[in-house]
């Protein structure tokens, strides 16, 4: 039993989780702080395929969550509300039925996404791949916001009219058990492919591609499989995203949402899943951290006298703050917190007590 | 009459703008030139340039300040950005570009740094100067000239002409001089050089200061044409420039400036099939396809890397 100790603790904290959201013992901010974690986590832990196991670049991530997010928003709301159709597709009842179908499409959908942007990497490594990337983040929002059918750059909205028909169908607190069971998922997937004899491709490829190559490893096929899975999970976390929300805008998924999942696997440790699972926390905590300490720091500062009265500390600094972080990472410790290791290497003796199959 | 009018209209808008993208894409290259280095954050510079002759120009109009008059300070305005633009750039080259090529660091942790130098002076500048757009003073007499119908204001005979000058005068220095000799020498072969004799930081420092000057060149002109300035623009104007040197073959001269026009022309035609806002789109998928398709650009020569 004692391998399973870990095991069980993580399953009595989901559950406990779900017990709190379910009996309000928590308020909503904080369960909409541990959803977002839990989204991060999706985010983190699969740009972590692409950009530390594979050691390619790429930095367009949250072009395929907005792919996820808006695929998932319209087949909600042509399933669930009468937006785009004349009347609901489908009962309410049904709801809990259909929304992990609703999810598999949108992570399908972001993952043929992902195929599109994987077939220039090919060819084109480093910098260049991330221009690629860059711009296909680029052009997946422009698109969006072009089409004027789905709401254009006003975005789209209305999601929630799902959740209340899942929760009217059987009273639990839904959105707290997919991201879950989504951050899940992504955790079993990237694991087991990166532990198993296929997926040992991926980090061949990122120690030595030509090598790889000569050893009978396909190259092309590794990087396919690792952009598409990739770009499934972050369409998945956009499916997430946008009926936690229940309003999903382009504009919310451009270089920035990207760079946050850079900082958190560069800040976690790339091809460390483990760290990647603790830098998405760490960085969601920071972010909250920030939105509270700010104003407090604002106010502080404005009493002691030390700032202008004309300039006030605003959100803003945020995005002074985590640009500088990863300056300052790639400058001092740019294998991460964790480099290449995961927990279990650091404390072996917490191997005996979790059992990953 | 009309249509050929229109047309010829249409190509001088292009023009000014091919002429902003051109002298952007001039940075770009140049520092890709010696460094083989996509500095992210050039777009940027050119932001931070453009709020940098905001700020002068104001000083040197006002009441207040030293209350020129109009010509001297466009003179002293453009001697000044270009200068205190250049020291945003080196300085970006001293604190974060530089410890990190003497670590010998990966070229991608270079190429975060350069994304995040880009996002963190974006940032900043909004943290530190507020939301509000702010406006250039005009700092020179603006006059239409009318061609048998067609209208040009000097101001973009003068970005024409400013475009064309920097082009001419870094082919010369890239070219021509022994600088840029030990710039092409730099890319060619950075390990050999320094035994060479040749000061390696020195020319790279130069290289920084002749690349953002003309993006503070460009960031005052384009304060002067468009007149208001965001902290946006950096970003957009440096990703449209990064594209229209790639599509010149980054690392050349020409290519940048040729790029530049190019696409100028595309942005300037795309309103006369689509709505303009598939500008970015568009641009975005030329910038794609270039890179599938002949990821050298026009002038670019391949580069072959050793196994």
């Amino acid at each position: 039993m004692k391998k399973y100790t870990l095991n069980f603790f993580f399953l009595a904290l989901a559950l406990a989780l779900i017990a709190a959201a379910h009996g309000n013992w928590l308020d909503k901010y904080t369960i909409n702080v541990l959803i977002a974690m839990g989204l991060n986590i999706i985010f983190a832990v699969s740009l972590n395929l692409v950009n530390g196991y594979m050691g390619e670049f790429a930095c367009g991530h949250a072009g395929f969550m907005c792919v996820g997010a808006y695929t998932a928003s319209i087949i909600s709301l042509m399933c669930f509300s009468a937006k785009f159709t004349a009347a609901p597709l489908l009962p309410a009842w049904l709801s809990p039925v259909a929304f992990p179908v609703i999810m598999a499409i949108s992570g399908l959908t972001a993952a043929l996404a992902g195929f599109l942007v994987a077939l220039p990497s090919f060819k084109i490594r480093d910098d260049y791949l991330a221009i690629i990337t860059i711009a296909a983040n680029f052009i997946i929002i422009s698109l969006i916001e072009n089409l004027d059918v789905i709401g254009g750059p006003r975005g789209i909205s209305g999601m929630s009219r799902t959740v209340k028909a899942m929760t009217a169908t059987l009273d639990i607190p839904w959105m707290v058990i997919w991201v879950i069971l989504g951050a899940y998922f992504s955790i079993m997937v990237i694991y087991r492919l990166v532990n198993s004899t296929y997926g040992k491709g991926i980090p061949a490829v990122r120690q030595n591609e030509v090598a790889a190559e000569i050893m009978s490893v396909d190259t092309n096929k590794m990087k396919t499989v690792a952009f598409m899975i990739a770009a499934g999970l972050a369409g998945l976390a956009g499916s997430l995203f946008a009926h936690t929300y229940g309003t999903v805008n382009a504009s919310s998924f451009g270089l920035l949402r990207s760079t946050e999942g850079l900082v958190m696997v560069y800040l976690g440790g790339m091809g460390s899943l483990s760290g990647s699972i603790m830098a998405a926390v760490a960085f969601t905590l920071l972010v909250e951290a920030l939105r509270l300490g700010l104003p407090a720091l604002n106010v502080f500062l404005h009493q002691g006298h030390l700032l202008p009265a004309s300039f006030d500390l605003s959100q803003i600094w945020n995005w002074v703050i985590i640009p500088l972080i990863l300056i300052l990472l790639m400058r001092y410790r740019p294998e991460g917190l964790m480099g290449h290791r995961e927990l279990t290497h650091i404390f072996p003796s917490l191997r005996r007590l979790i059992t990953l199959k | 009459m009309d249509d050929t009018n229109a047309i010829i209209q249409y190509g001088l808008n292009a023009l000014q703008l091919g002429s902003f993208y051109a002298l952007i894409a001039l940075g770009y290259t140049l520092v890709y030139g010696v460094l083989r280095l996509i500095n992210f954050a050039h777009g940027d510079v050119f932001m931070v340039g453009a709020y940098i002759a905001f700020f002068v120009s104001s000083f040197l109009l006002s009441p207040e300040g030293l209350a020129c008059g109009q010509t001297t300070a466009f003179v002293l305005t453009l001697v000044l950005t270009t200068i205190l633009t250049s020291g945003v750039g080196v300085t970006l080259e001293r604190v974060a570009y530089r410890p990190l090529r003497r670590q010998g660091a990966h070229r991608l942790y270079v190429v975060i740094t350069a994304l995040m130098c880009g996002i963190l002076l974006e940032n900043a500048n909004l943290a530190l100067l507020g939301a509000s757009s702010r406006t250039l003073p005009d700092l020179i007499h603006k006059e239409v000239i009318n061609w048998g119908g067609v209208t040009i204001t000097n101001l973009k005979i003068l970005i024409f002409m400013a475009a064309i000058l920097v082009f001419v005068l870094l082919q010369t220095i890239v070219m021509k001089s022994r600088f840029g000799m030990a710039m092409r020498a730099i890319s060619w072969d950075p390990f050999a050089i320094p035994l060479m004799g040749i000061p390696v930081d020195k020319i790279i420092v130069f290289t920084f200061v002749m690349g953002s000057g003309v993006a503070g060149l460009g960031g005052l002109l384009y304060g002067m044409a468009y007149v208001k300035l965001e902290n946006t623009m950096g970003m957009m104007m440096g990703w449209k420039a990064f594209i229209a040197a790639v599509v010149g073959g980054i690392g050349d001269i020409r290519g940048a400036f040729l790029g530049g026009l190019l696409l100028g022309a595309v942005e300037a035609l795309v309103p006369a099939f689509l709505p303009s806002s598939y500008k970015d789109l568009i641009s975005f998928s030329i910038l794609i396809a270039i890179l599938c398709l002949r990821p050298t650009g026009i002038f670019g020569v391949p580069l072959t890397t050793k196994i």
